[in-house]
């Protein structure tokens, strides 16, 4: 018996169970008084019979499942399922036993449904902290073995007789792996910036003609259209730089006598540009549309034009929010992993030529972690190194962004 | 205006004018373009994978056949033409089905992707003497395009005539069923907890926060996450459905709880203040009248939330997805792959045929996503209420 059965009898044999609790703690009510003696609903005395039921079980099942994750005690599973049986049917019995009319069951339902809701909303808290601590943890390692500076300000990233030192074999001969992650980042940046120059001013512009310019029906139908391009797959994006963009790159590149290589950063960059577009635009957009309409009108009355108006009216009141929506589109590129994955290729290159390949800190995590090596090599560890600057970089866009709408949001009556 | 004696300067400013709006326009011509030029490319590279050379062959399924040797099931000539991934299914079908040995049959079998590329007139490494073979088998109508099911009803292969996109799509339906078990019912519970019931301290402050960060870190974070807490320290097998499941689940959380935040914020106070007027508790308040009221907006967003996560990758291969799976799961600890980790696989093999099928199961997924996101926005029309 698997796991996954345990699970599908706990669930097939609860659903009746509770229905049949449920049913014998609404009927005892029914028996032990009427509308003016009951303290509360009978269904509700029902629903109290199944909390009797399902948290003894539930606690039993958290205690089997804990012991067993954590390999301190290998539960057999027909003995988990037959003591959560048990508990529940005595949790049951004692839950009617104590039942009178004025037992408050509406309150102890409700405490614990709200003591439910309170459990389930520490688990994004506990996600946050989860990515936190293990890539802290394992980061940590990592600086541990190639030193923070190393890492930070070295610019030959070259893991390839990491292994060796892992097997506990790197010995003088050997050449040393390096982790200096300058040529990593400086690609990450390259290729956001092409990203940035392809998805800023298209997205700007197409949340001015959304906004301005487009009647209403006009509007209903590009802002999802526009957004299909967001609903994209990013591996389909990295599929279309790898096989459609990139030798078209190329092609052009070698038209006007430029030499590119195969695999270069502009292909990922301008894809990934276009997949941010509907960010910017939607974001854009919304804070265009709140502009006040007096603005507008106050500016047009004085004879300005209407891209002047834009210009030098609309746009300035909004920036905050167009900032913020930028920083965004750049925290979006940065961790951006399929399309460099597929189109930009693994050489750590420390260029400012966009037409040669070169490696992302996102490419650098996947191939660490995808290849057969021991979980506490350098070079698996320097995954979470990576994950770290990134995962700090992009909060703090993500932090600042917030910041800037809700410093400089200009509040309008 | 055309007999007012128009200024140079405002002759400039009306032409600033036409240019702003031009720019305006074609930002928007370039979107729509890139996404007509996006699905015609990849339509026109999927789309042949529908299709499979089939040739028509007697196959005797005698006892030399179920002994091994397949090859001689069928006649020597079409040896070099039939796919050899096929024929090898068959010492194990008649092992299945040992009253079949002995008998003879003739079927449109599955041909070589060698010759399958040729038919359709693609690049390929198909000897000049079989080509001729191949064109004298094809007007004898003994060759044929056939409708690629093997396409859809196998799993992966390493012969690119046989693989298909049927373990993946069993692969994600688990993951996403387990995404759906884990995400929905937390994601409605901290919305709920965060919209009606939570007091305003700096806890509940921090987690708004918390969460809204959540929702904009890099996606394969999250891959680390399952790699390093669910993999590591829980022990759940790595590229099971279980562990990309919880992962993933982990992902849509955010998007979930602010897309249903959302929807229970629109609903009008007066009709919380009148299910508390005439003595309803805030619990009654909310299952009886805000939460049915709020539901198409929290199911639209969970579509669309899930929808994101069927076409995640990155933090899928993290946790190992990408494993080579011909075989589907048949439950949730075993090693099992995505639709879009099984489109990264293949678009990372060599052979022309995998680019083919690759685009194919783009179509795949494309299809389906499209269809889960125009049936959200159908349910947010149709469900819509102004107050």
């Amino acid at each position: 018996m698997t796991a996954s059965d345990v699970v599908f009898l706990l669930l097939a044999g609860f659903l009746p169970m509770a229905w049949f609790a449920h049913r014998l703690g609404r009927n005892k009510a029914i028996l032990l008084g009427n509308a003016e003696s009951l303290h509360s609903q009978p269904g509700q005395y029902g629903w109290y019979a199944v909390l009797g039921l399902a948290l003894p079980a539930l606690v039993v099942a958290v205690i089997g499942a804990a012991l067993s994750l954590l390999g301190l005690y290998q539960v057999p599973a027909i003995m988990w399922v037959t003591a959560a049986l048990v508990v529940a049917v005595l949790g049951l019995s004692l839950a009617l036993h104590f039942m009178r009319a004025d037992l408050p069951a509406r309150v102890i339902v409700e405490t614990s449904i709200s003591w439910g809701l309170r459990l389930a909303s520490t688990i994004s808290i506990l996600t946050t902290l989860g990515i936190l601590l293990s890539v802290i943890f394992e980061a940590l390692e990592f600086f541990h073995i190639v030193g923070f500076w190393n890492f930070i300000t070295g610019t030959n990233w070259n893991p390839d007789t990491a292994f060796l030192q892992g097997a506990g074999r790197g010995h003088e001969d050997v050449a040393q792996a390096h982790f200096g992650s300058v040529p990593i980042f400086a690609g990450t940046f390259m290729i956001t910036a092409i990203a940035m120059i392809v998805a800023i001013p298209i997205g700007l512009y197409a949340a001015i003609f959304m906004s301005e310019y487009a009647s209403h029906t006009v509007r209903g139908w590009l802002k999802p259209a526009l957004e299909v391009l967001a609903g994209i797959p990013t591996v389909v994006y990295g599929f279309f730089a790898a096989i459609t963009i990139s030798p078209l790159v190329v092609q052009t590149a070698n038209f006007f006598g430029i030499a590119a290589d195969a695999t270069n950063a502009l292909a990922p960059g301008i894809v990934m540009g276009v997949m941010i577009i509907p960010f910017i635009s939607s974001l854009s957009d919304d804070v265009l549309m709140a502009v006040p309409q007096s603005l507008r009108e106050g500016s047009l009355a004085m004879g300005i034009t209407k891209a002047e108006t834009i210009r030098h009216i609309v746009i300035p009141a909004a920036l905050p929010g167009i900032v913020s929506a930028a920083l965004l589109g750049v925290s979006r590129a940065v961790g951006e992993t399929m399309i460099v994955v597929m189109a930009a290729g693994l050489r750590p290159n420390l260029t400012w030529n966009p037409l040669e390949g070169m490696t992302t800190v996102t490419v650098r995590i996947v191939d660490a972690l995808t290849g057969d090596q021991e979980f506490n090599s350098p070079l698996t560890l320097s995954a979470f190194g990576l994950g770290l600057v990134l995962l700090v970089l992009t909060m703090i866009l993500n932090l600042i962004s917030l910041s800037v709408i809700r410093r400089f949001r200009l509040k309008y009556e | 205006m055309s007999n007012i004696d128009l200024t140079p300067s405002i002759r400039r400013r009306y032409r600033a004018e036409i240019r702003f709006k031009l720019y305006c326009i074609s930002a928007v011509a370039f979107a729509l373009l890139f996404l007509a030029f996006f699905f015609v490319d990849l339509v026109s590279r999927g789309w042949p994978a529908l299709q499979q050379a089939q040739v028509r062959a007697e196959v005797s399924y005698s006892a030399a056949v179920e002994a091994g040797q397949y090859r001689k099931a069928i006649d020597k000539s079409l040896r070099r033409i039939a796919s050899r991934g096929w024929l090898r299914t068959l010492p194990l079908y008649l092992s299945e089905h040992p009253e079949r040995v002995g008998e003879k049959e003739v079927l449109w079998i599955t041909a070589d992707s060698a010759v399958d590329q040729y038919l359709k007139g693609h690049p390929n490494t198909l000897k000049a003497k079989q080509r001729k073979l191949a064109d004298r088998l094809y007007a004898e109508g003994k060759l044929r395009l056939g409708f690629n099911w093997d396409f859809f009803t196998r799993g992966d292969s390493k012969l690119p005539e046989l693989a298909g996109i049927y373990s993946a799509i069993v692969g994600t339906i688990y993951v996403l069923f387990l995404t759906m078990v884990f995400a929905l019912p937390i994601g409605i519970m901290t919305a709920i907890y965060l919209e009606e019931f939570a007091p305003d301290n700096r806890l509940i402050r921090l987690i708004e926060v918390n969460i809204n960060n959540l929702a904009a870190i890099p996606s394969i974070m999250f891959g680390l996450l399952g790699l390093a807490i669910f993999i590591n320290f829980f022990g759940v097998p790595r590229s099971s459905a279980l562990v990309g499941g919880l992962t993933l689940a982990l992902m849509t959380l955010p998007v979930i709880i602010i897309s249903a935040r959302a929807a229970l914020k629109a609903v009008p106070d007066s009709i919380r203040e009148g299910a508390l007027g005439v003595g309803a508790s805030p619990w009654q308040a909310l299952w009886h009248h805000i939460l049915p009221l709020a539901m198409p907006g929290i199911l639209t967003g969970s579509i669309i939330g899930l929808a994101q996560a069927m076409g995640e990758t990155a933090p899928l291969i993290i946790v190992g997805m990408i494993a080579y799976i011909p075989d589907e799961p048949t439950n949730v600890l075993e090693a099992a792959t995505v639709l879009p980790a099984q489109i990264f696989t293949w678009a990372g093999e060599p052979m022309r045929a995998y680019a083919e099928r690759t685009a194919a199961g783009i179509l795949v997924l494309l299809a389906v996503l499209l269809s889960l996101n125009g049936f959200a926005i159908w349910l947010r029309r149709r469900f819509e209420r102004s107050w």
